[in-house]
């Protein structure tokens, strides 16, 4: 016990020291090179908090083994992977699979899919939930209130499976509750899920239907955060309610839709997998397929890697291409970005 | 004078285009309200209906007939049971192993003094923006031998760097500084301060993180769709799907004698599992919600 105390009240100056960099007197490196000393740096840093380092160790060898090891495995995108030779020892190919996919009749089918789909639900699905926060916030504290923001969250617990279950069941021209809606007004029953075309809207609408009580959390706490006084002036001046919202809400909550349209614009690309994937069916398999369902398919189940993993390389390569740009866009024209 | 006369009448008096205006608010509101409960209430009402009602399309929103048998009939399905054995398996020990991995991580990335945090966290934060990908993923799992085996549910995404993002941010807003310097006067140790100190100061965020990755591993079908072969070990969610999407029938318990009992079963069947699928997130949801909501709001101070 009194080792420690001494240990650690030893090492208190220079501890102090490393926030503001500046080496003090004890620190023997005075007046070296700044590499020396961030060297020294680390050194104390390491001794003294080497019980931090290790339980930091866990999650660091997690990051490494199962994101950077990935990365580096995706260098099969430039190979003839075959499991006999391993990821190093297949043969390169060069962009051979790339020039596959560009030159393949599907994939502008691919990008046509993923990138209307994602404008869709961006034009959809970004401003819905803005204008359930807005409006939220104009009514009064309530059972009424409470019951909306409580009510239009809890889809967003549903999982994927069974909210695309729902979305079959409801739709079905058998049992669906839709088509019983049109049998008794006399019409013919409709395959929804079987209309090519009627599929970007199923799969956007359910996705509002699902999420747009939850990503209205982020707004509302952002209109909370307005300053009551702009309110206060604004009733002084007389300003009517949609006056306020114009003048006084948009402009406080700028910055955070700034943030959120980055997001999504910068997964543009990036449409999930699980819930397209269980709402395709053969019928609606033109508009339905998409990058990350095709690389599903190609990969694990036709089992062909290489090219799988150079589809999904340029996948990724473009969503962060994509997000860099709107973020140094948004930068520029709003002062608003992620870094 | 003047102040005081424009004052008064104004508190007092909604302009007239002010009410059309709450009119509209309020009437969007309970249509939103409306269509966001009337799919829950419907697959409620036709769970709890007799088969044949829900067969011959008569339920619409409230109950017809009101009977237990399709309640009866999936729990009563061993393929089921199984599933949820799993899923609960897969829910407690993935939860567990992420908790304890995000808190441990969080913590010393919050730590200002510790050399090399900024470091680490870019590096974690760059694997939100960037990953390597579905196959190559894949083929880690498959080199660690985990294929096949429950760790492929619980290890491969144990960590997620938001998650991490939000548990450091919170260690950073509410263990100060003095506190620690403090602590280390007194000679006590890094680990011991963590144990002592910063555990009952993180009840609210080991909360928040303990149900963000409960309700995502409890939802998930994806990783096990991909890793995992033997039906013994398919969690809830996959059973769910061959039953409910691909429309498997869940043959073997069901002791129908005819096959229009068997059809009309089947179809009350997916009624039922809907309900009984999502029914532990959604009874928790009230309690829990406020939980997420505070986790969303850490989040979002960084983001």
């Amino acid at each position: 016990m009194t080792d420690t105390r001494i240990a650690c009240s030893e090492y208190m100056t220079p501890e102090k020291s490393l926030t503001d960099i500046k080496p003090i007197k004890a620190n023997p490196h005075r007046g070296k090179s700044s590499r020396s000393s961030a060297w020294y740096a680390a050194k104390v840093s390491f001794r003294r908090h080497w019980q931090l380092y290790l339980i930091l160790l866990p999650a660091v060898l997690y990051f490494i083994i199962f994101k950077y090891v990935p990365l580096t495995n995706a260098v099969i995108a430039f190979k003839d992977y075959n499991v006999i030779q391993g990821i190093w020892g297949s043969p390169w190919v060069g962009l051979k699979h790339f020039s596959a996919f560009f030159d393949n009749p599907v994939f502008w089918t691919l990008i046509q899919n993923t990138l209307g789909l994602s404008l869709y639900a961006l034009i959809v699905g970004f401003p819905l939930p803005i204008i359930l926060a807005i409006f939220l916030n104009e009514i009064k504290d309530g059972l009424f209130k409470r019951a909306v923001q409580m009510i239009t969250y809890a889809p967003y617990f549903i999982s994927t499976v069974i909210m695309v279950s729902m979305v079959i069941l409801l739709l079905s021209p058998r049992l669906g509750v839709l088509n019983l809606g049109l049998q008794a007004i006399g019409a013919k029953t409709v395959n929804f899920l079987g209309i090519p075309d009627a599929f970007p809207t199923i799969y956007v609408w359910s996705g509002v239907w699902q999420y747009s009580g939850y990503s209205a959390i982020v707004f509302l706490a952002a209109l909370a955060g307005v300053d009551p006084q702009l309110y206060e002036a604004a009733k002084m001046d007389g300003a009517s309610r949609l006056q306020k919202i114009f003048n006084i809400d948009l402009p406080g909550i700028m910055p955070v839709i700034v943030i959120v349209l980055i997001l999504n614009v910068g997964s543009i690309l990036g449409i999930g997998f699980e819930k397209v994937f269980l709402l395709q069916n053969p019928l609606n398999l033109s508009t339905s397929e998409v990058i990350s369902t095709y690389v599903y398919k190609v990969g694990l189940l036709n089992a062909n890697f290489s090219f799988a993993t150079a589809v999904g390389l340029f996948n990724s390569i473009v969503n962060m291409i994509l997000l860099v740009a709107v973020n140094q866009f948004a930068k520029r024209v709003s002062d608003t970005s992620l870094w | 004078m003047v102040k005081v006369k424009s004052l008064r009448p104004r508190r007092i008096r909604e302009s007239f285009t002010d009410k059309i205006f709450l009119i509209v608010v309020y009437a969007f509101l309970t249509v939103v309200l409306l269509i966001v409960l009337y799919p829950l209430v419907y697959v409620f009402s036709a769970s709890i209906s007799s088969p044949l009602a829900v067969s011959s399309g008569r339920v619409w929103l409230l109950p017809v007939d009101f009977s237990l048998r399709g309640y009866q009939v999936a729990l009563s399905n061993p393929q089921i049971i199984t599933g949820y054995a799993n899923s609960i398996y897969y829910t407690f020990f993935g939860t567990l192993v992420s908790v304890v991995l995000t808190v441990l991580a969080a913590y010393p990335l919050s730590r200002r003094n510790l050399f090399g945090r900024n470091i680490v966290m870019f590096f974690i934060t760059f694997t939100m923006i960037f990953s390597g990908g579905l196959i190559p993923t894949y083929l880690v799992v498959k080199q660690l031998g985990m294929i096949d085996t429950r760790w492929a549910l619980i290890i491969p995404g144990a960590v997620a760097a938001w998650q991490v993002i939000i548990a450091r941010t919170f260690f950073q807003q509410s263990i100060p500084d003095d506190l620690v310097e403090a602590a280390e006067l007194d000679g006590c140790s890094d680990l011991n301060f963590l144990w002592q100190v910063v555990f009952p100061l993180s009840k609210p965020i080991i909360a928040v993180l303990a149900l963000m990755y409960a309700v995502s591993q409890w939802n998930a079908y994806f990783d096990a769709l991909i890793y995992l072969k033997s039906a013994s070990m398919q969690p809830l969610q996959l059973v769910l799907r061959s039953i409910l999407i691909l429309n498997t029938t869940a043959s073997g318990s069901m002791d129908a004698q005819t096959m229009i009992e068997r059809q009309q079963l089947a179809d009350l069947l997916k009624y039922t599992l809907i309900v009984v699928g999502s029914l532990p997130v959604l009874i928790m949801y009230p309690f829990v919600q406020r939980y997420f909501v505070k986790g969303m709001l850490i989040g979002s101070i960084k983001g």
